[in-house]
């Protein structure tokens, strides 16, 4: 009869996530659930969101209570048809076994490689399937693979997940290989040489979007399709105060408002995001990069670099993804799209709709990438 | 890429980083180099607990053993430091800081201000506190309020490896006199620490659990055991939170004010004797500052007025623990107003 009863466990929500806090149940006991509904508040270190059923079925007992802090694959309910007992249920939860520890950490270390591209050590991680043309996740200023926690498995379900941080972001090293756009792209190139990878397809976000299109650009046989969020590079304005704010906050009362302007929704921001935040910029060396690649890229808050013209010259196929509630780099640059790019806004979502939208942006790159 | 190391091992590598960026930066204290009572200069031990192994090998030139004179090398570091270099003195434990008072207080925190700005005195003198190792009376005090009461002095005691090697490496980097307090029962915690230079500034209190009830103030061991205290009150639908200071002098009383505000209730706790202490500190502060946010009276965890014991059961019992911590926690509800 065990057969029947399907388990709900802890989610694993990016590379890096060993364990979720449990905030709030938000359904009932004997309720039925379908495929994609949401169950559970799940907060992790980077971020809080629901944990949405895989499985459909009865829910017959909730295991975890609110305030619980446990491992990834930890069970947190069980699901069962009416007929299974109380009995069996129990006999269920007391031999069910949380994958240890140590595997989980085994798994983190292998997860992340290191390379080194001109002189610079580059973090990457690769998931998903051998076979097919991989996806190519490049962040935007001042963020880092992590920006990617809920794509990067959803992606790779069915294609090769390349993602890495930028030099001079997260835990590359603290150098770049040059302050334009243009150095920023051939050193690109020159990664995915690195990694022997002849040609991927680019999910590109904000200045990573940038870099993407501009690769398209100057290398089009590096790039089969783009997909573009919240890119830099289609219209002149950005917001200044984000740029200048970032790279200048020295702690986490003065970098909060600055981070809150990335979401629709302020109170995404948590204090692990902030003190993640700071402790990146106060590696040796962070700061005046970001404050000279800020300043080169978006001087006075005017981009300094188009990409449209050379992405349409590149004649790929084109996904622009924009929350409506961008407070970054505004919406209204998504009508600077190339022609013939599909263009999505998204309500609901500021700067980083591939947090605060996860399923959208993720069900739209998959469409885009796999026809 | 960040990975588990201890607490000794961040000390360790905060100070092979600096000294590798800096040639100024030098060392000096007893049995650093040699130790274990072997012949001449032969890396054997690296201090008490192994704390510096491995340095010699790699900066010969940049560590010195000394006798066993206090009060000669820690003035020697000091001018040193007012000469160009940046000293670190390991003075062992901090129990024996008596010896070297002229030298820190008269001397070292009064440069910069007898010298109208002119001289910089850029020394870290780190030192062993706490109690838990067994070591009596003698080996075992937690004497921060000590020195958070001289001006021109900085002092810190962190209680995460993170903590440990960011704080190490911007004091070493201050201009300023830092007294650098490393709970020795914390040497071998383990935690994340980036592999790279980084830097936590000087002065800035964590929040290291987030609640709204009633605000728990430690530092070092007590920490960890605030914490603790944390996770059994939340088991009766108290949500504690947790400012671990990191930094005494200067001390970051804003993140504390704000907290307050916020739950209305406070708790300082201390390893230090209850006498004019960091908790005493703190609980005036917030007494005259944040009077009209506070909803009962604050509580203060400390040991007892009395020396560190040297029997293990009454050392036990004299160290605050996570669930007098909570206690008190919970007295501010009872007795407070609502």
């Amino acid at each position: 009869m065990a057969g029947q009863i399907t388990p709900i466990v802890m989610p694993k929500w990016g590379l890096s996530m060993r364990e979720g806090t449990v905030n709030a149940w938000l359904v009932e006991e004997g309720a039925t659930i379908g495929v994609g509904m949401p169950i559970l508040d799940v907060e992790t270190d980077k971020l809080a969101s629901a944990v949405e059923a895989a499985d459909a079925g009865l829910l017959r007992r909730r295991i975890a209570q609110a305030g619980d802090v446990l491992p990834v694959k930890a069970l947190l309910g069980v699901m069962a048809p009416a007929e299974v007992s109380d009995a069996e249920i129990d006999a269920y939860v007391a031999a069910y076994v949380v994958p240890t520890a140590g595997e989980d950490e085994e798994e983190a270390g292998a997860v992340f490689q290191t390379v080194t591209v001109d002189g610079i050590g580059v973090r990457y991680a690769r998931r998903g399937p051998e076979a097919g043309t991989p996806v190519l996740f490049i962040h935007g200023f001042g963020g880092d693979l992590d920006n990617w926690l809920f794509n990067i498995d959803a992606v790779a379900e069915h294609s090769p997940v390349i993602a890495f941080d930028l030099p001079g972001h997260g835990q590359s090293d603290a150098k770049l290989p040059g302050l334009s756009l243009g150095a920023l792209a051939a050193f690109v190139a020159h990664f995915l040489d690195a990694i022997n990878v002849r040609q991927a397809h680019i999910v590109g976000h904000s200045m990573g979007g940038a870099i993407g299109a501009r690769l398209a650009g100057d290398a089009p046989d590096r790039v089969a399709r783009l997909a573009l969020i919240s890119p830099a590079g289609f219209g002149a304005e950005i917001n200044q105060g984000y740029i200048e704010g970032f790279a200048n906050a020295q702690s986490r009362r003065e970098l909060k408002p600055v981070l809150e302007q990335l979401f629709a929704d302020p109170a995404l921001v948590s204090r692990q995001m902030l003190d993640d935040m700071l402790k990146y910029k106060r590696m040796d060396g962070v700061e005046p990069l970001l404050a000279d690649l800020g300043a080169a890229l978006f001087k006075g808050g005017q981009q300094v670099a188009r990409t449209v013209e050379a992405l349409a010259a590149a004649g790929k196929p084109v996904l622009v993804l924009w929350g409506r509630d961008d407070r970054v780099i505004p919406s209204a640059h998504a009508a600077n799209a190339p022609e013939g790019a599909t263009v999505k806004i998204l309500d609901g979502a500021g700067h980083m709709a591939m947090l605060e939208k996860a399923h959208e942006v993720n069900a739209a790159i998959k469409a885009h990438i796999g026809g | 890429m960040a990975r588990k190391i201890s607490m000794k091992m961040a000390i360790n590598e905060a100070i092979d980083q600096e000294m590798t960026r800096d040639p100024t930066v030098i060392m000096m204290g007893e049995d650093i180099v040699g130790g274990a009572g072997g012949q001449g200069e032969q890396d054997a031990w690296g201090g008490v607990l192994g704390v510096t192994k491995g340095l010699y090998a790699k900066h010969p030139d940049q560590l010195l053993d000394t006798p066993l004179s206090e009060s000669a090398y820690i003035g020697t570091a000091i001018g040193a430091a007012a000469s160009g270099m940046r000293p670190i003195a390991e003075l062992m434990f901090i129990d024996f800081m008596g010896v070297c008072f002229d030298q820190i207080f008269n001397q070292a925190a009064k440069f910069r201000y007898m010298f109208g700005g002119k001289a910089e005195t850029p020394v870290v003198i780190r030192a062993m506190v706490g109690a838990g190792f067994r070591a009596a009376a003698q080996h075992s005090q937690m004497l921060t309020p000590i020195f958070t009461h001289i001006p021109g002095l900085k002092v810190v005691c962190p209680s995460t490896p993170y903590d440990t090697k960011g704080l190490l490496i911007q004091s070493i980097r201050d201009n300023d006199p830092v007294i650098f307090c490393e709970h020795k029962n914390l040497y071998g915690f383990e935690g994340d620490v980036p592999e790279k230079s980084y830097t936590v500034p000087l002065g800035e209190a964590n929040v290291t659990r987030e609640g709204k009830d009633v605000t728990l103030v430690a530092y070092g061991l007590m920490a960890h055991r605030a914490l603790e205290a944390a996770g059994l009150l939340a088991k009766d639908g108290i949500e504690a939170e947790v400012i671990d200071l990191r930094t005494l002098s200067p001390l970051d009383l804003d993140t504390v004010l704000e907290s307050v505000e916020k739950t209305g209730r406070l708790v300082c706790v201390d390893e230090a004797n209850p006498r004019c202490n960091i908790a005493t500190d703190v609980s005036a502060r917030v007494a005259m500052e944040a009077f009209g946010a506070l909803k009962a009276q604050i509580e203060m965890v400390a040991p007892p007025h009395v020396p560190v014991p040297f029997s293990p059961a009454l050392e036990d019992l004299y160290i605050p623990s996570g669930a007098q911590i909570a206690d008190a926690a919970r007295r501010t509800f009872a007795r407070g107003k609502t």
